[in-house]
């Protein structure tokens, strides 16, 4: 099938950037959209032009590398998918796709469709951890019996790729989807209670300190989350983030 | 010269007595000491949150955007551990003796000992952690049995527990990082090794955003790069998995422990089309239910691929269930290098069944119908019609392996509901790596290896959830213990300056070889060349090797690398942010390091594990090992072309374990 694309290009972080036109022809609908822009960027250096920069890593949907914003969704069409993952079978024959970086602040461009994502580490440094030294001469691993309803909670939230979606999804670029998932693995297991109040005001301080903003419950990122991230965890993390801010010292 | 620095006395009391036997660093001239760590995979996240934990200060480099997508993270299975929970006779020795004979008695008895001993506390660690780990109904840790073994001691989170696992590493190495003890460098490259008076002293890295290319020193180096999968472009692999930390460690002296022990596992979505940049997995798992076939006759493979016929419409009698035919003991249970070669070898006589000729199908239509009639039964439906049953099989299928069927079916369009699945075989893991003695280090003094990158626990074949279990095993419980033996004679060195001769001759390289990628006058892309080499390496390193073939691919391999250097075109500045750069110098080595793969194949003039020469098998075409010329590991030392590397042999000694012929038949 033939294609028209319409590109982010932008030389780096404080420069202007515009959307850039290039067609395609013969595109398989069994390539990933990855293996299109791989296509394209061939076909670029070829005649001397400078291929477009994009993230990616592991083509599987587990490493949350890709991010681009495709005719106005994260990641495009289709649900439970990331970019990688994403086949052009998805498109129509003559259609125009439109693809951007993600957009934040707290997302600053590096170049083109790549964007800087350090702000999530530095909200998981603040606190998305347990304080247990890596000795091993723990506690037996059932010594603590955990209900699966809770376990299987805990993974479910545990499941969150850090591509951050759910950011440039909302109209907000709120990063409430991604802090409060890690907030709620954590607080449901009794491994992490110990330290769940102070987790996540610190957490919070910190994704605010980031530039991100706040949630609205528009639910957008929910729908855009690759990994069917729920927002009923945003709503632990806000009834947690009150009681700790009420009750801690 | 190679000194493994096995400890005396028995196998068992090993690891113990080397643990107290060992020189310590006290707390406080930890404070004085540097380490690099490079990857933050399984191994490199938990060795650099060890390694602060203890008191040393540590940098640790990722060239991903993050260190929590090294690519630990797309490990799907589980991870072993001896904790015999489930009371089925498992124990340490067990581990020990399956990991051995699993790798076809090709690995060190001693490494493998200790980690089958470390391998329960791994599993406290992360439950301490907060890994969710799948539970039971009792709040207790939950075990799926996996290939190879006989007993149930997989433990496991969903089809994710490298994401997990890992997680768990990325949140102690965060800890570190927000107190000051690790220094994250996110986007960095290590380009080279440098060592000052023989030791490793620090590295040359580049900044990927800006180009820039630094110093970094240190009191020792621990790579934990991972694998060299992508030697053949299409892999399991990620597209960033590379090479060039070892190979440059290599060329600075470590020597390379058999490079041509490859796993190929053998239910991988096959390759669609010449734009193909990775392969993607579908679980071992499959394999419990699903049944593997191509057509018998050539008629009917013609007639699946001019479309007048659906596999569907093939009858029971006109199926070549190549795997069950073969080997009705295990039937399609073999183990992983079994299995790929059966496939391969039906798709080379022409019975391959999509347009490509590699791919066979894995169909899960008995098990609709044998888990449909006991659905039935167990739901109380008398008579049920063969629909029914059908339906009823589909939703237990779909409650034991639903998230592969909706992965293929999202790659391939097609819904293996209703149709056969098509696999082939992919490159998936490495089992060489960089030679490291009892302590992890290489023949570099001050230079480390943990994790895939090194080559010492899985002999010639990896048992499937072993990956994890090693690379959090060196990273979280040796490594720590065993570098303070090194680190001990440097309480006193103080700081390693970077403005030294070495350091100025390291950068100076390492931007030369830069220079001349960028500035060359070529015209052919980088992935270009990649997808030759991996033909290469595919057609005459893959599942079957030979001599001749072998030597041919020597030849090819050099002429290539010739052609990429004179002729690549690579786009951008050296002083930017530029991704086909980056792919330019990691093809540069894995150019190099085809060629001593090869070679390495062409030495071992044995089959075994993985590694399969067509001059040795048995008369009825099966793997033959040859324990009396091949009972050692091949460590190869650079010496300037890979094909005229100097090989120095680890004889290996079994005095627990008595070596055998595996057999499947």
């Amino acid at each position: 099938m033939n294609i028209t694309l319409k590109i982010w290009r932008q030389k780096g972080p404080n420069h202007v950037g515009a959307m850039e036109t290039h067609k395609m022809t013969e595109v398989s609908g069994d390539m990933s959209f990855l293996e299109m822009m791989d296509v394209l960027n061939g076909n670029l250096i070829r005649e001397g032009k400078e291929p477009f920069a994009f993230d990616h890593d592991c083509r599987e949907g587990i490493c949350g590398s890709c991010s681009m914003f495709i005719n106005g969704e994260a990641h495009g069409p289709g649900r439970n998918v990331t970019t990688c993952q994403l086949h052009m079978r998805s498109f129509k024959d003559g259609e125009t796709i439109h693809v951007e970086p993600w957009r934040s602040a707290a997302f600053p461009v590096i170049k083109d469709l790549s964007v800087d994502r350090s702000s999530f580490d530095r909200i998981i440094q603040a606190g998305g951890y347990v304080s247990v030294n890596t000795s091993g001469e723990t506690i037996d691993a059932n010594a603590i019996p955990i209900p699966k309803h809770d376990a299987d909670e805990a993974f479910d939230a545990a499941t969150c790729i850090g591509c951050g979606a759910c950011v440039a999804t909302c109209k907000n670029s709120s990063a409430m989807l991604f802090v409060s998932a890690k907030v709620s693995q954590l607080s449901l297991l009794p491994q992490g209670k110990p330290e769940s109040k102070q987790r996540v005001i610190r957490m919070v301080d910190q994704m605010d300190l980031e530039g991100f903003g706040n949630c609205t419950n528009t639910g957008a990122c929910e729908v855009e989350c690759p990994k069917g991230i729920s927002i009923t965890n945003i709503a632990r993390m806000n009834r947690a983030f009150l009681s700790s801010n009420l009750t801690s010292k | 010269m190679l000194d493994s620095k096995i400890p005396e006395g028995p196998l068992a009391e090993k690891w113990n007595k080397h643990k107290d036997n060992i020189r310590l660093v006290n707390p406080a001239n930890k404070r004085d000491i540097d380490i690099i760590v490079v990857g933050t995979g399984l191994a490199g996240s938990s060795a650099a949150a060890s390694l602060a934990e203890l008191g040393y200060n540590v940098k640790s480099l990722c060239f991903q955007d993050s260190p929590r997508r090294a690519h630990s993270i797309a490990a799907q299975g589980g991870i072993n551990a001896s904790k015999n929970y489930q009371n089925d006779g498992d124990s340490v020795y067990r581990l020990f003796y399956d990991t051995v004979k699993g790798g076809d008695y090709r690995s060190r008895e001693a490494n493998v000992h200790r980690l089958a001993e470390v391998s329960s506390n791994i599993i406290d660690q992360c439950v301490a952690q907060g890994v969710p780990f799948a539970r039971e109904y009792g709040g207790l840790l939950d075990n799926r049995s996996f290939g190879g073994v006989q007993v149930s001691r997989t433990f496991y989170a969903k089809g994710q527990t490298g994401q997990q696992l890992l997680l768990g590493a990325y949140s102690s190495l965060s800890r570190q990082i927000s107190k000051g003890k690790v220094e994250m460098l996110n986007r960095h490259e290590m380009m080279e090794v440098v060592k000052v008076d023989g030791k490793a002293r620090g590295i040359i890295a580049r900044n990927l955003v800006t180009g820039e290319i630094e110093r970094h020193s240190a009191h020792a180096v621990v790579l934990c790069s991972g694998g060299y999968g992508n030697a053949f472009y299409l892999s399991t692999n990620a597209m960033g998995s590379n090479v060039s930390a070892a190979w440059r460690a290599h060329k600075q002296g470590s020597f390379f422990a058999n490079p041509c022990f490859t796993q190929i596992h053998p239910t991988c979505i096959p390759v669609s089309g010449h734009y193909q940049s990775k392969l993607t997995l579908m679980s071992e798992s499959l394999r419990n239910d699903g049944r593997i076939w191509v057509p018998k006759s050539k008629d009917d493979v013609e007639a699946i691929l001019n479309g007048s016929k659906l596999p569907t419409d093939l009858k029971e009698e006109e199926r070549d269930y190549y795997l069950e035919r073969r080997y009705p003991a295990f039937g399609n249970l073999v183990p992983r290098d079994v299995a790929s070669r059966a496939a391969k070898e039906r798709c080379d006589a022409g019975f391959g069944v999509n347009k490509t000729g590699h791919a066979v199908y894995l169909d899960f239509a008995s098990a609709f119908v044998r888990y449909g009639k006991t659905e039935a039964l167990t739901r109380g439906i008398q008579n049920p019609s063969d629909e029914t049953i059908v339906e009823l099989g589909r939703e237990v299928i779909k409650s034991k392996y639903g998230n592969l069927f909706d992965m293929y079916k999202q790659i391939t369009d097609d819904n293996p509901y209703e149709t056969p699945m098509m696999i082939y075989p992919a490159v998936h893991y490495t089992m060489g790596g960089l030679w490291v003695d009892y302590n992890l280090m290489t023949t570099v003094p001050g230079l480390f290896a943990a994790g895939e990158a090194n080559f010492s626990d899985h002999g010639a074949n990896r048992l499937g959830a072993s990956a994890l279990m090693q690379g959090l095993a060196d990273g979280y419980f040796v490594l720590p213990y065993t570098i303070g033996d090194y680190l001990a004679d440097d309480i006193r060195t103080g700081k390693i300056s970077t403005e030294t001769a070495e350091f100025d001759a390291a950068e100076k390289k390492v931007k030369d070889e830069i220079q001349a990628l960028i500035s060359n006058n070529g015209d052919t892309p980088v992935d270009d060349f990649h997808r030759r080499l991996g033909l290469i390496m595919w057609e005459k390193c893959g599942m079957a090797r030979n001599e001749k073939q072998l030597k041919e691919a020597i030849a090819e391999i050099q002429e290539l690398r010739k052609e990429f250097h004179s002729n690549v075109l690579v786009p951008g500045s050296e002083n930017a942010f530029n991704p086909e750069l980056e792919k330019a110098t990691r093809l540069a080595d894995f150019l190099e390091l085809g060629e001593a793969m090869c070679l390495d194949a062409l030495t071992r003039a044995e089959s075994c594990g993985g590694h399969f020469r067509e001059e040795s098998q048995t008369p009825d075409g099966e793997a033959l090992r040859d324990d009396e010329n091949y009972t050692f590991v091949s460590a190869w030392e650079y010496t300037g072309t890979p094909s005229e590397a100097k090989l120095h042999k680890e004889d290996l000694v079994y005095d627990n374990i008595e070596l055998k012929q595996r057999s499947y038949k």
